[in-house]
């Protein structure tokens, strides 16, 4: 799959469908999207990247195991949910932050949880994709 | 009663696994954190088993979000004195896999696995909602999966396979059920469905949804005839991972069948019966596999599937007399089934095999070793005053009170079986004279270990021992506990009105 089309594509596409990926994460919770759609695309952007110039490129690009992204993103989301225990409220009860913020609108503990889910999301994608691939290479 | 304390076990198991995945190559780490975050968990749950003795069923609501719509987490004494049982038996094995578990194995992540199959566990002892207890019982399936298959062996793929196949069958059972139950009462929630269900005219598919349950959880929990799958996997993986299996995922589905049964599908004769007679017979082709077995994990998985049969004759009976002993019953058998299979690890680690036929010679050589692994061998007996004894008796006394003398026989003779069994592993693995065989290949015998390399492997089974002894020379306390416990299972008003006050 290392023709030139899809190589000097893949340059392009892969910081225009990460930003989308974020774009989705962050129009989550009242629209459709969210950090699972988020990271699935992510990690699409990332797949393509790695399909058109090596898998090895895409870990020079990423310096750490995507693996390490599971645990990172499953703290986050428990964060998000002990948060409002701290407040006095139960498990995992949504607290919004006053007013609104340019590009992320307004922000509450939904937007952490969604965040680690992205990053789960991302990490078991890769790890597979990962795995496989480096079995067809030996 | 409103409170985040019921979620703190789950929370403390997933904070724990999270924090044993970052440092999943320092396995010294590891050890010495699931150890310390088990004993945490046995602390937590204690303090929550109190709380829930002192001021009734506690509740929170996941998100603020209130019942029936939000999902519920419910602690009732059911529950609490579950999660204390399963605290210690988590506490122990997680001593003995410090001890047993090398550290090639360590590196393939089994601390993390293993603590959160004990979230997935003890979540679905809180599970207030029928969906979220079926989620709950989904983690215990891929977490269990990852054990039993640790370190990839043929032999342990091949137990994995069938495993895991019986046990999605049995959640796509449990979840058409589910479903079905929907369809019926527009509702997930526990305690709304109890309240529902006496309102709805067709009876007849409530009794085809509650044998659906039955035979998906049946699966789970392995009773007659689903139950070959048990035997044909538990003596496959490592001796720590087969104890935290034999004692606590039958029981899963032991617990959440008490749960069903007595909350929403409160048994009528049909079902009554249907269960009644699944126990008897789990009871007879339990003792009967265990009788020919000449491998000690297949002897005490066949046990396991005979003992099932003592907790659901409990539910089929369903006397306030006979559930309270079929939940003494479930209390006693996981401590003394996680232990047995402890006891198999050691023995293993003493002589380097599994066969009876190579086994022997325990009593000349480990006479210490044979005395502490005597007490939770007639314990499963159940010779007076240990701990099998008290809640067989609850049982027979129970069936005497509704004239079943069937499977009043049935019990009797499962217990002789065991009894038969337990002589057999007796004879043949203490008194007999050591054949003296070889050791596999890179075995290194108990012997040669230093005094905390054995601890790691006697402490966790004295730890248990004492359990099963506290059970038999405090039985007045388990006995108020338990039968406190039927009490609420056979009047369940109380918990559906914590549960929804103003309906």
């Amino acid at each position: 799959m290392t023709t030139l089309i899809l190589r000097t594509a893949s340059v392009y596409l892969m910081p225009l469908l990460l930003l989308f990926s974020v774009f989705i994460l962050l129009r989550g919770h009242y629209l459709p999207g969210g950090g699972f759609v988020g990271g699935l695309i992510a990690s699409i952007a990332l797949v393509v990247y790695g399909y058109a110039n090596g898998i090895n490129q895409i870990k020079s690009f990423l310096r750490f195991h995507p693996g390490a992204l599971i645990p990172t993103g499953v703290s986050l989301s428990l964060i998000s949910g002990l948060l409002p225990m701290f407040a006095g409220k139960p498990f995992m009860t949504n607290l919004w932050l006053d007013g609104t913020y340019p590009i992320i609108g307004q922000p509450g503990t939904a937007l952490i949880f969604d965040t680690g889910v992205y990053f789960v999301v991302v990490g078991t994608a890769l790890t597979i994709i990962f795995s496989i691939a480096e079995d067809n290479e030996k | 009663m409103n409170d985040n304390l019921i979620l703190l076990p789950i929370i403390l198991q997933l904070a724990l696994a999270l924090v044993l995945l970052f440092f999943w190559s320092r396995t010294k780490w590891q050890r010495i954190g699931s150890i310390v975050g088990n004993a945490a968990f046995l602390l937590v749950s204690i303090v929550l088993f109190i709380k829930v003795q002192k001021e009734g069923i506690l509740y929170t609501q996941a998100g603020n979000w209130d019942a029936p719509y939000g999902i519920t987490f419910v602690a009732d004494l059911f529950s609490a004195s579950m999660l204390v049982i399963t605290a210690l038996s988590g506490l122990a094995v997680s001593i003995f896999a410090a001890g047993s578990m090398s550290r090639r194995r360590s590196l393939f992540v089994f601390f993390p696995i293993y603590h959160f199959l004990l979230m997935g566990i003890s979540g679905s002892f809180v599970a207030g909602d029928l969906f979220n207890l079926y989620v709950w019982f989904e983690l215990i399936i891929v977490a269990s999966f990852g054990l039993i298959t640790l370190g990839g062996g043929r032999r342990q793929l091949e137990g994995a396979l069938k495993y895991v196949t019986l046990n999605l069958i049995a959640s796509i059972l449990f979840l058409t059920g589910i479903a079905f139950l929907y369809g019926l009462t527009g509702t997930l929630n526990m305690a709304h469905i109890a309240q529902k269900i006496p309102q709805i005219e067709n009876e007849g598919l409530i009794t085809v949804t509650a044998l659906m349950f039955f035979i998906g959880l049946g699966i789970k929990t392995a009773v007659f005839p689903m139950y070959f799958w048990l035997p044909a996997s538990y003596h496959t993986p490592l001796s720590a991972i087969s104890a935290i299996f034999g004692g606590l995922l039958t029981k899963v589905g032991v617990y959440a069948l008490f749960r069903v049964f007595s909350l929403f599908f409160l048994p009528d004769s049909f079902t009554a019966t249907v269960i009644t007679a699944v126990a008897a017979l789990t009871l007879i082709m339990g003792a009967m596999g265990a009788l020919i077995q000449k491998d000690v994990r297949k002897l005490f998985s066949w046990l396991i599937v005979c003992h099932i049969g003592f907790m659901i004759a409990g539910l089929g009976i369903y006397s306030s007399v006979a559930l309270a002993g079929a939940i003494f019953y479930l209390f006693h058998d996981i401590i003394v089934k996680t232990n047995l299979f402890m006891i198999s690890g050691l023995v293993h680690k003493l002589t380097g095999t599994f066969k009876l036929k190579k086994l022997g010679g325990l009593y000349t050589q480990y006479p210490k070793i044979t005395f502490l692994i005597a007490i939770p061998l007639f314990s499963l007996v159940g010779i007076p005053p240990l701990s099998g004894f008290w809640p067989k008796l609850l049982l027979i006394q129970g069936g005497l009170e509704v004239q079943e003398y069937l499977i009043i026989g049935a019990i009797v003779l499962g217990s002789f079986v065991t009894l038969a069994t337990i002589a057999k592993f007796w004879l043949e693995v203490i008194w007999k004279e050591y054949p003296g065989s070889d050791y596999p290949k890179h075995f290194i015998p108990f012997s040669e270990l230093n005094w905390t390399q054995k601890a790691y492997y006697t402490l966790p089974i004295a730890i248990l021992a004492l359990v099963s002894l506290y059970f038999a020379f405090g039985v007045e306390f388990v006995v108020n506990i338990v039968n406190q416990i039927a009490y609420d299972l056979m009047n369940p008003e109380q918990y559906i009105r914590v549960i929804l006050p103003d309906q």
